[in-house]
């Protein structure tokens, strides 16, 4: 960790400004989102926010059910910290950093029942749809926890199902009319703490620097579906109160955007 | 018949033919096949009566001797330090070269220099495999405290720094921030105004992209004028 | 029956429509973007860069990896799980062989250039795609190279020779060869030649005439793109024309 760029960011937002003059609640602007960026997905969405951009897609298969729930479809998300795009990251299985956010965004679309997985339903007990979901980015300017939960929603919203002919074979290169059945609006936002200070959308260099996390997911009714804390320092019941009240609204922010 | 196939200051691709015929020479950035000179770096030409060189737009920082330099403190070892460079190599520090104390030996290094910190230092030798040797003995030579460092394309830094230092005296009058630029492109910066700190990152910026443009020192005045709302007195007599 | 009118309507010589971008990806040293019909390429260089394990160090010269991928979502069927796979790993080396032919890294000795390429959708000639995009986003990173590569897919459907083959006409019921060629623009030098397929010789050379071609009219979309990246755009340029000839002089 590096004390004199911590203690600058400190004195900065002790003035109230950050290091790329934002504010310390204001996300980088414009979010912007190309739907239907990979066409040989089911679904697809490129998000840019900052320089940070991931590319999001969808594919559909159908699989037996799991014996648990014979009626209800799969969902499997997956993010990769691709080499291509930040100079930390290295060729070779997920790490931890990568498995950290492919579970919180998991979370949030299967806890908030974003996708209604009752409808996924072919066969009771024999075939079902699986949606897997799986998260690329392709330059990493911070802040890949909220941009990787935008491109997997923003995915999902542009997913169509493949045609499929009377045996149940899928054909890939033809898409129905029919989209996913997405209930809930689920994105998510963290709140990093620096010093005593909260901000969101860190760029790499607060990143580095941040003392603790709180990934906050919302559906567009602004119930909690997931969260998870981070980062090494403890939190206090008080302050966990504030992030969720930023959260909440800066995740109503961003939904804006899909 | 030597013929020339582009003009000064175009910018050109590698493997692109720059001139043909013997009565050119190739410099930086080209090489001789045949009668052809060709460039294999992309860059900016520059012709010099008979020779053809250029000037690289990008790439990596070449440790040279002589140069200062702004590196950062990534492992503590033995016997000193061993900084990143923001080069294909790395420099070691060694304790005769950090500092004018006696240091005694199983001293704690890390009360001179720590993890992280970011330092002013003077390329002292360069081996033929990259080994890089620095001190930290010289004027303005130090650990800098506070601030932001940023990082920027290092074939950039001469416009940066300008005419005798002219560019980054202008940066610093026009925004009250202190500036130190490291040969290999590591940036240092503070400012008592945040806004005035941001603006002298965005102009570095600016400069970095547009340093191969003609009339950079007026274009970058005009933006310093627009942003601070001041005139800017420029020292015309050195040119 | 003679293959003579493409199933996309193109004339046999002719590529699918092509864009490419340098300066894509802005954390890397270098990087570009390569789009022929529907497969796009991302390259991104970063380095020289310090290589570990030691073991991998050349000290006479850097070294470079190249690291083919498609994202999971990529292909025409089914999701391809993550990671490396035999196809990749082929793929990367032959794509690292012909870059190896340009590359000069005699200066940055026990160093490496790492490549990168990710391919969020594909449609067919995805190695000669990466290749392109790799040579651009190489130039881009100021790496030292004594020409550019330029890289495309030609082959025989039905006898006839086409330029750019789609993944419809590599699935053409018929006979079809597919053969990705990546050539030096200045020396017509081949530096990746594969072929799958079925094909005569006579037509094999006429495809690598046809391939040459094409590859020199992708040698200039290429050059324009990494070019582009250096011209000034909206406010600056009319900043920087209006402040007269005389310039600056300080280097």
């Amino acid at each position: 960790m590096n004390e004199e760029l911590r203690n600058h960011i400190i004195n900065l937002l002790n003035k109230g400004v950050r290091l790329d003059g934002r504010k310390p609640l204001e996300y980088r602007k414009p979010v912007d989102i190309k739907y239907d960026f990979s066409k040989s997905a089911e679904g697809s969405a490129r998000v840019q926010i900052g320089e940070t951009v991931v590319i999001a897609g969808v594919k559909l298969a159908t699989q037996e059910p799991y014996p648990d729930s014979p009626e209800e479809g799969c969902l499997m998300v997956n993010a990769e910290l691709l080499p291509i795009s930040n100079p930390e990251f290295e060729t070779g299985p997920p790490g931890i950093d990568a498995i950290e956010i492919s579970r919180v965004v998991d979370r949030g679309i299967r806890e908030s029942k974003a996708i209604d997985m009752k409808k996924l339903c072919v066969e009771k007990g024999e075939k079902v749809w699986s949606v897997m979901i799986d998260i690329c980015p392709l330059n990493d300017a911070g802040n890949l926890f909220d941009i990787s939960a935008l491109s997997a929603l923003a995915a999902l919203k542009n997913t169509k199902f493949p045609k499929t002919d009377k045996e149940g074979t899928i054909d890939y290169k033809n898409k129905t009319d029919k989209s996913l059945s997405l209930d809930k609006q689920t994105v998510s936002v963290t709140v990093c703490k620096i010093g005593d200070h909260l901000i969101v959308d860190p760029i790499t260099e607060e990143e580095k620097v941040i003392d603790a996390r709180m990934t906050i997911a919302t559906d567009q009714n602004q119930n909690l579906c997931a969260m998870q804390k981070g980062g090494d320092s403890p939190l206090t019941e008080e302050e966990i109160s504030k992030m969720v009240d930023i959260g909440v609204k800066k995740c109503d922010e961003l939904r804006k955007a899909l | 018949m030597s013929k020339l196939l582009t003009k000064d200051k175009e910018v050109v691709v590698p493997g692109e033919h720059l001139a043909e015929g013997m009565d050119y020479l190739p410099g930086a950035g080209t090489y001789r096949e045949g009668e052809k000179i060709i460039s294999s770096v992309l860059g900016l030409t520059r012709i010099e009566g008979r020779a053809i060189k250029l000037i690289p737009l990008s790439g990596k920082y070449l440790p040279k001797r002589g140069d200062m330099i702004i590196g950062r403190v990534f492992e503590i070892a033995f016997s000193g330090w061993r900084i990143d460079t923001e080069s294909a190599y790395q420099a070691m520090l060694n304790m005769r070269e950090a500092t004018s104390d006696f240091i005694p030996k199983g001293a704690n290094l890390t009360k001179y220099f720590d993890f992280g910190d970011y330092i002013v230092c003077k390329i002292t030798n360069v081996t033929s495999q990259n080994l890089i040797d620095i001190t930290m003995k010289g004027p303005g030579l130090r650990k800098l405290k506070g601030g932001r460092v940023i990082k920027v394309n290092c074939h950039k830094v001469p416009r940066i720094i300008g005419k005798k230092g002219s560019m980054v005296s202008m940066i610093k009058k026009a925004t009250d921030c202190k500036i130190i630029v490291g040969q290999n492109g590591v940036i240092w910066l503070q400012g008592e105004d945040p806004k005035m700190e941001l603006l002298a990152v965005k102009t570095i910026k600016k400069i970095e992209k547009e340093a191969h443009i003609n009339g950079l020192t007026d274009r970058i005045k005009k933006y310093l004028e627009k942003e601070t709302g001041k005139k800017i007195e420029t020292d015309r007599g050195e040119q | 029956m003679a293959y003579e009118k493409r199933l996309d309507g193109r004339k046999l010589d002719e590529t699918r429509p092509i864009e490419a971008k340098t300066g894509v990806i802005e954390r890397a040293d270098g990087s570009a973007m390569f789009k022929i019909g529907d497969t796009i390429a991302y390259a991104a260089v970063y380095g020289p860069r310090e290589l570990y394990p030691r073991f991998m160090q050349d000290p006479e010269k850097g070294i470079i990896r190249v690291n083919y991928n498609m994202m999971p979502f990529s292909g025409s069927g089914d999701r391809i799980r993550p990671g490396p796979n035999r196809r990749a790993k082929e793929i990367s080396m032959v794509i690292e062989k012909a870059l190896l032919s340009v590359v000069d890294l005699d200066k940055f000795p026990n160093s490496v250039v790492d490549i990168f390429i990710e391919l969020p959708q594909t449609d067919a000639g995805t190695r000669c795609a990466g290749i392109c995009a790799s040579a651009m986003a190489l130039a881009d990173a100021g790496i030292v190279m004594k020409d550019l590569v330029s890289s495309v897919a030609v082959g025989s459907v039905d006898s006839t020779v086409v330029a750019d083959l789609s993944y419809d006409e590599e699935a053409y019921d018929g006979v079809v060869s597919d053969i990705p060629i990546a050539i030096l623009p200045n020396t017509e030098e081949i530096v990746l030649l594969q072929m799958d397929g079925e094909i005569s010789k006579e037509n094999l050379l006429k495809a690598v005439k046809l391939g040459k071609k094409v590859c020199k009219d992708i040698y200039k979309i290429q050059k324009k793109a990494i070019k582009e990246k250096y011209e000034l755009k909206g406010e600056s340029k009319k900043e920087s024309a209006s402040s007269g000839k005389g310039g600056d002089k300080n280097e």
